[in-house]
């Protein structure tokens, strides 16, 4: 019950927001967070979107792992 | 979905990083760690990709109290069947709740005795069954952490907008930071904590601080993925083995220092801070969240007048000792002989996230 689950914006009504993970559809609602866009990532956990997914922080961390993968080859 | 979406998503399961990842573990560890996962979805991570076959012997993993379900007392298990009793009662809750053993029944054993139990995907469906039958009772079992809290705040705060006076809430929230803070000065080793990713999107990261600074742990808030969960690992090593303490993050994508300051207003203007039991831990000061006195009239416990005696705990079942890092599963007598994920003793064998059943599962 307490998984969180990345999930993509595809359409916003009001305070629901209908998110996909892969190509399944979830209502979901927007009461804890409002600031989200059709597009976004987000993480959609026991009905409600909790947190938007950064894509800017997402490809830090990536980078942050090749710098792990460059490490192990020198 | 789109390569860079797909970059987004499934970078984190990369077997090149991984193995990568854990040579640079295997290089940098040399004293003896034990490290505690705080959140059933790590659990569950860490058994479904085999990770513990990636650390080295100096590296134990044990797991917390991070399971809705496992960590909610069999008092409350009693008090929800009590309410299901009840024959103007509607009880709504998430499905891991239904199969937990009371002290003498479990709610979908009354269920099959004709209760009237109703499995719901979000805490807005049950205000939305609330508002079909005005002439019955709505209880939601309230359940889970920072991150659950919230919803049912919000929840509580539509039912009063929507004036849904037959809606109520029976609240077994929970926060976890001094739920950590009572294992970190408790008798168990633990020299660091995988801290709980979602609960923390909500929090923000500074709940940790005087786990790092007063406690001297090492506290790293880790994402779900493999490559996430073996990063944090590393992250936790550097600090211990450096004896330089902090809260790091690791799952930047997600949480943000702050967390979520809207989900934190609607929790706390709803929920107020109370001494609550936790399974395995006992009573942990100030680490319940009740109903405010101004919503008491959505206050399951202020509505019914709940009289359950104190809760039996079924015999043998070490679910308290496995939720405070003290045993692991296969160390339970009844673990996969009587107890199992279709026929739980305990709690830790319910929930998809308990330890027992992820343990089963994976015949870890």
């Amino acid at each position: 019950m307490c998984l969180g689950v990345p999930a993509k914006v595809v359409r916003i009504e009001g305070q629901e927001a209908t998110v996909a993970i892969g190509t399944v559809e979830y209502q979901s609602s927007l009461l804890l967070m409002e600031e989200v866009k059709v597009g976004d990532y987000v993480l959609l956990h026991a009905g409600f979107i909790i947190e938007k997914i950064d894509p800017v922080e997402a490809e830090e961390t990536m980078r942050l792992f090749d710098q792990v993968s460059k490490m192990d080859e020198e | 979905m789109s390569p860079e979406g797909l970059r987004f998503m499934d970078g984190y399961r990369d077997a090149v990083l991984i193995e990568k990842l854990a040579a640079q573990i295997h290089s940098l560890s040399r004293t003896p760690i034990r490290l505690m996962e705080v959140c059933g979805g790590h659990t569950a991570a860490i058994h479904k990709y085999g990770l513990k076959d990636f650390l080295p012997v100096t590296i134990t993993l044990l797991s917390g109290p991070g399971c809705p379900v496992c960590v909610s007392s069999q008092k409350f298990v009693d008090q929800a069947i009590f309410l299901g009793g009840r024959r103007r009662v509607i009880l709504a809750t998430y499905g891991d709740l239904v199969r937990v053993p009371g002290s003498v029944s479990s709610l979908e054993k009354e269920k099959m005795r004709g209760a009237d139990i109703r499995i719901v995907y979000s805490v807005l469906d049950a205000v939305k069954i609330a508002q079909r039958h005005p002439e019955r009772q709505v209880v939601f079992l309230g359940i889970g952490f920072e991150t659950t809290a919230p919803a049912s705040a919000a929840a509580i705060v539509r039912a009063e907008e929507e004036k849904v006076d037959n809606f109520f809430l029976l609240s077994a929230h929970k926060i976890m930071p001094p739920a950590l803070e009572s294992l970190a000065g408790g008798d168990t080793r633990i020299d660091g904590f995988l801290a709980p990713g979602h609960v923390s999107a909500v929090t923000g990261t500074m709940i940790y601080r005087n786990l790092a600074h007063v406690y001297h742990r090492g506290v790293v808030v880790s994402g779900f993925e493999p490559a996430d969960i073996l990063q944090s690992v590393l992250l936790l090593v550097k600090q211990i083995e450096s004896g330089h303490f902090q809260v790091e993050n690791e799952y930047s994508r997600v949480v943000k220092k702050e967390g979520n300051p809207r989900a934190i207003a609607v929790m706390n203007g709803v929920f107020g801070l109370v001494d609550a039991e936790w399974r395995g831990l006992g009573t942990v000061r100030e680490s319940g969240l009740a109903i405010k006195p101004e919503l008491a009239h959505h206050d399951a416990n202020v509505a019914f007048n709940i009289r359950v005696p104190d809760g039996q705990l079924p015999k043998g079942c070490i679910c308290g000792d496995i939720l405070t890092g003290r045993k692991i599963p296969s160390e339970c007598p009844l673990f996969s002989v009587q107890c199992t994920p279709v026929n739980p003793i305990g709690a830790c064998m319910v929930s998809s996230e308990g330890s027992c059943s992820v343990f089963y599962k994976y015949k870890t």
